[in-house]
């Protein structure tokens, strides 16, 4: 696959023991110059959890060989956010080389030092930086390097395309490679290296075309679920029918009278396997498993009083003046209450591993965005030392938050140590909507006041399950209070009947969707234009500037809402990022039915790196967005998941399209922000806000529904 | 001829399979012929990421039984480039980012194919049409219109 030099498939590194130093480490790393770099702050964090015996002082590195390429080492993964080619981009510049020399081995816990995982918008804004200043210190070694071999000063020579040659005479020349050859230098990246500013930008700050599109269009590309080692079994796994089930009796003898089926009842896990996974299939309906069921606690209707109900003592998070002082000042009070039911994160690929056990090693190719973290959690739940597991990521088919945790990859490392043989566990669809980590059911109050000059005098928020990103105020608000009851992560104890999670952004498309439909109704009750409302508001000059942006790119002509033109306007800030959307509905009286028909994406990202790349996230957010704002929520009742498959769980589809336009609003004096999530923040608010300028009626509840907009038109 | 035998035409070459007729074209594709480009993504023809085209119709081969394809000509994503030179839909979709994660993508491919083979010059309304049961979650569609229209567009 050498029209493909995205993704590198390397041999391993001899088998490292436990207590793997530094020098040792360095020893198998084969000759060349390397740079070894720590690029990620939640990786200083969790540097006393770790197990697993590479040195822990850096997290990345990149070495240039002696045939001149550049190999960039890294735990992150590729789920479609496009870091192939953006942290290529970054590399190739800072050592000015062209991005075709550029390898990246990713997401292989045998090659790539440890990292925490691939979420949360954080490889650009936190790798980037890094691996920008180990390229910069590369090119700074390969200088002094070029200066003895062509013996002349190094200010008198230039570095262009993998090349360093005297800048009065071109052809006085030496390659990359030729300087790395037969050299072993390593660095450790002490943060004094320059990087570029971007005037200087040469491959950053320009669109590039995704580097794994050949090997994805051609259907070479490869997930977990396409690796075929010979003998692999696929597996299908017994599952409970309800969360909060046991398995009372189960027997399988009928399954296991097919011919081929290898049947596996142990531990709490009962498991059929067969080379054919439609034959497993049968398999598994074969078996008769008798389970006690709880009955339901409660059902997507009544979550939400449950919530409130378990809720206890709120978290403060920001906190400043005095509500009741701001309840005085008050000339209109405003209550709201928001809510979203569970959201799946709905990969096209569902959870796949596949796990092979050869000399003492098991290995798993798994679809996940935290290797290192699932490697230890293999070797824990086998009994196996953690060196003696290896995760290697292929393509992910899809992530969002729900590919962190990795029990399919357990099942199958447990399966394989079983059997003996390699063991594929591919998820069904219904498989993933019951062991998904859902986001969160949650809801937002707000109470808040307009004083007499139509400013913001009273903020009063508290949101339960959802935590509190994005929930930061940014209006310029004398008595603002923010208090969060429960989220992902640090659940209130039986807040939830399965597990929870981070779903693109978490947390904040709630948070947004409640702030900007409360602004936006306190905007209309002031009866001023809701752009204008939000203007007098805040001084926050980056905000001022994405809603501008917008504004001159949507045509936003001023008038007080409803106004019948189904026109809206929401704002955010995510991952250091600040978003404005507008959009244009209309909706259909009879059915409640919704339409988008446009949305405009302004949006201030920093520095950007590949701006093709930024706007293919913005898009997909916008795009992805109108599916927790207008249909996805996932049914139960108790434990019992009733969504099982994509007829009723309906994610965002082509008839569904709006027409959508991006504008990134430069800022070169910041450092690049996050991009693969900030855009899908306000999208419900957007278009909650688009809906009540159409008919004057709010909706409080995500997704908005056509039934539900039936009922508040009413 | 034995009973199980299966002949067809497989991405423009005949291929014969002794193969059960009941099982279904996605996981021998898939399993006994190790072509993996074809993906499974819900098993209930509901999300389009196995679709291929047979005898010029995109199907869902989740649901497309053996038996079903003898004598037929079948053609999967790895059929749209047999020699290296990617097909003009392939080109499109790299070139205008009609992709994120990847997965969707052959079964996009695939059946864009099929909508222009029967509409080489589809509206966008048609596009958006045809292409409504084939499911993107990092929600490229707007790239992926734009690439389908590229390539039906009068050059």
């Amino acid at each position: 696959m050498t029209d493909d030099p995205s993704v590198v498939v390397a041999p391993p590194l001899p088998s490292a023991g436990s207590s793997l130093h530094r020098r040792d480490f360095v020893r198998l790393l084969g000759g060349g110059i390397i740079v070894l770099f720590n690029a990620d702050l939640s990786d200083l964090l969790g540097q006393e959890t770790r197990t697993r015996g590479y040195p822990t002082d850096f997290n990345a590195y990149l070495r240039i060989a002696g045939d001149g390429r550049v190999t960039i080492y890294s735990g992150k993964i590729e789920m479609g956010q496009g870091i192939v080619t953006s942290l290529a981009q970054m590399a190739a510049d800072e050592l000015a080389v062209s991005l075709n020399s550029i390898d990246m081995v990713m997401g292989d816990t045998a090659l790539c030092p440890f990292d925490n995982g691939t979420y949360g918008s954080m490889s650009t804004r936190f790798f980037g930086p890094a691996l920008r200043a180990a390229a910069a210190e590369a090119k700074a070694v390969l200088l002094t390097l070029a200066s003895e071999h062509l013996k002349t000063p190094p200010d008198t020579l230039s570095v262009e395309d993998g090349m360093v040659f005297l800048t009065s005479d071109r052809k006085t020349r030496v390659t990359f490679g030729q300087l790395a050859k037969g050299q072993k230098i390593v660095r450790t990246l002490d943060g004094k290296a320059v990087t570029k500013s971007v005037p200087e930008f040469r491959v950053m700050g320009r669109p590039e075309k995704r580097r794994d599109a050949r090997a994805k269009v051609t259907g070479r590309a490869q997930f977990a679920g396409d690796i075929r080692p010979p003998g692999m079994l696929f597996a299908k796994v017994l599952r409970l029918p309800a969360h909060g089930a046991a398995l009372k009796s189960v027997d399988t003898s009928a399954a296991a009278r097919l011919p081929g089926v290898v049947v596996v009842n142990e531990g709490g896990m009962v498991a059929v396997l067969h080379t054919d996974p439609e034959a497993a299939e049968k398999a598994l309906a074969l078996i008769h498993a008798d389970f006690d069921v709880p009955g339901p606690a409660f059902d997507d209707k009544t979550v939400f009083a449950h919530l409130l109900s378990v809720a206890g003592e709120g978290e403060e998070r920001e906190k400043k003046g005095d509500l009741a002082e701001g309840e005085k000042r008050s000339v209109s009070l405003f209550e709201g209450k928001y809510v979203n039911g569970y959201g799946a994160h709905a990969p096209i690929e569902t959870h796949t591993a596949l796990a092979r056990l050869e000399g003492g090693t098991m290995t798993v190719w798994s679809s996940t965005q935290t290797p290192f973290p699932s490697q230890q959690a293999i070797a824990q739940a086998i009994g196996f030392a953690v060196e003696n597991v290896r995760v290697i990521t292929p393509f992910v088919g899809g992530g969002f938050g729900g590919k962190s945790a990795g029990l399919q990859a357990i099942e199958a490392a447990k399966l394989a140590k079983l059997t003996g043989k390699p063991v594929q566990v591919c998820w069904s669809r219904a498989e993933e909507f019951f062991l998904d980590s859902f986001r969160p059911a949650a809801v937002v109050r707000i109470r808040s006041g307009l004083d007499g000059a139509g400013r913001i005098c009273l903020w009063d928020y508290q949101v339960y399950a959802a935590g509190s990103r994005s929930s930061e105020q940014f209006y310029d608000v004398p008595n603002n209070l923010i208090r969060t009851y429960g989220r992902w992560g640090s659940e209130i104890p039986k807040m939830h009947l399965f597990a929870t999670g981070p779903w693109r952004a978490p947390g904040a498309n709630l948070n947004v969707f409640a702030r900007e439909s409360q602004i936006d109704a306190m905007a209309a009750k002031a009866k001023v234009d809701p752009l204008e409302f939000r203007l007098n508001n805040t001084s926050d000059k980056r905000m001022r500037r994405v809603l501008e942006a917008a504004a001159g790119r949507f045509g936003w002509k001023k008038a007080v809402a409803p106004s019948s033109r189904g026109v809206g306007v929401a704002c955010g800030i995510d991952a250091g990022t600040y978003v404005a959307l507008m959009a244009e509905v209309s909706v259909d009286a009879a059915t409640g039915s919704v339409k988008v028909g446009r949305i405009v994406c302004a949006q201030d990202m920093g520095v950007v790196i590949n701006p093709d790349g930024a706007k293919m996230q913005m898009e997909g957010c916008v795009m992805m967005g109108l599916g927790y704002t207008l249909s996805e929520e996932v049914r139960f009742n108790g434990g019992r998941i009733l969504t099982r498959n994509f007829d009723t769980y309906e994610v965002p589809r082509f008839s569904g399209m709006p027409e959508i336009e991006t504008v990134l609003v430069k800022n070169d004096e910041l450092t690049p922000q996050g991009g693969g999530e900030p855009a899908i923040v306000p999208v419900g608010a957007v278009v909650a806000n688009a809906i009540f300028d159409a008919t004057g009626a709010r909706l409080f509840q995500m997704p908005m529904t056509a039934e539900r907009v039936k009922e508040a038109l009413k | 001829m034995r009973e199980n035998s299966i002949s067809f035409r497989l991405n423009g070459k005949p291929i014969r399979l002794d193969v059960d007729g009941d099982r279904t074209l996605l996981w021998v594709l898939r399993t006994d012929l190790g072509l993996t480009g074809t993906k499974f993504g819900c098993g209930e023809s509901l999300c389009g990421a196995c679709t291929v085209v047979v005898s010029k119709e995109a199907v869902r081969s989740c649901q497309v039984p053996m038996k079903a394809v003898r004598g037929k000509d079948v053609t999967t994503i790895e059929g749209l480039a047999p020699n290296g030179k990617l097909h003009p839909l392939q080109e499109a979709f790299a070139d205008t980012g009609g992709l994120q994660c990847g997965f969707c993508t052959p079964g996009m491919i695939m059946n864009a194919y099929a909508l222009l083979l029967k509409t080489p010059k589809p509206t966008r309304s048609q596009i958006r049409a045809g292409m409504d049961d084939n499911l993107c979650r990092c929600a490229a569609h707007h790239r992926i219109v734009q690439a389908i229209e590229r390539v039906s567009a009068p050059a």
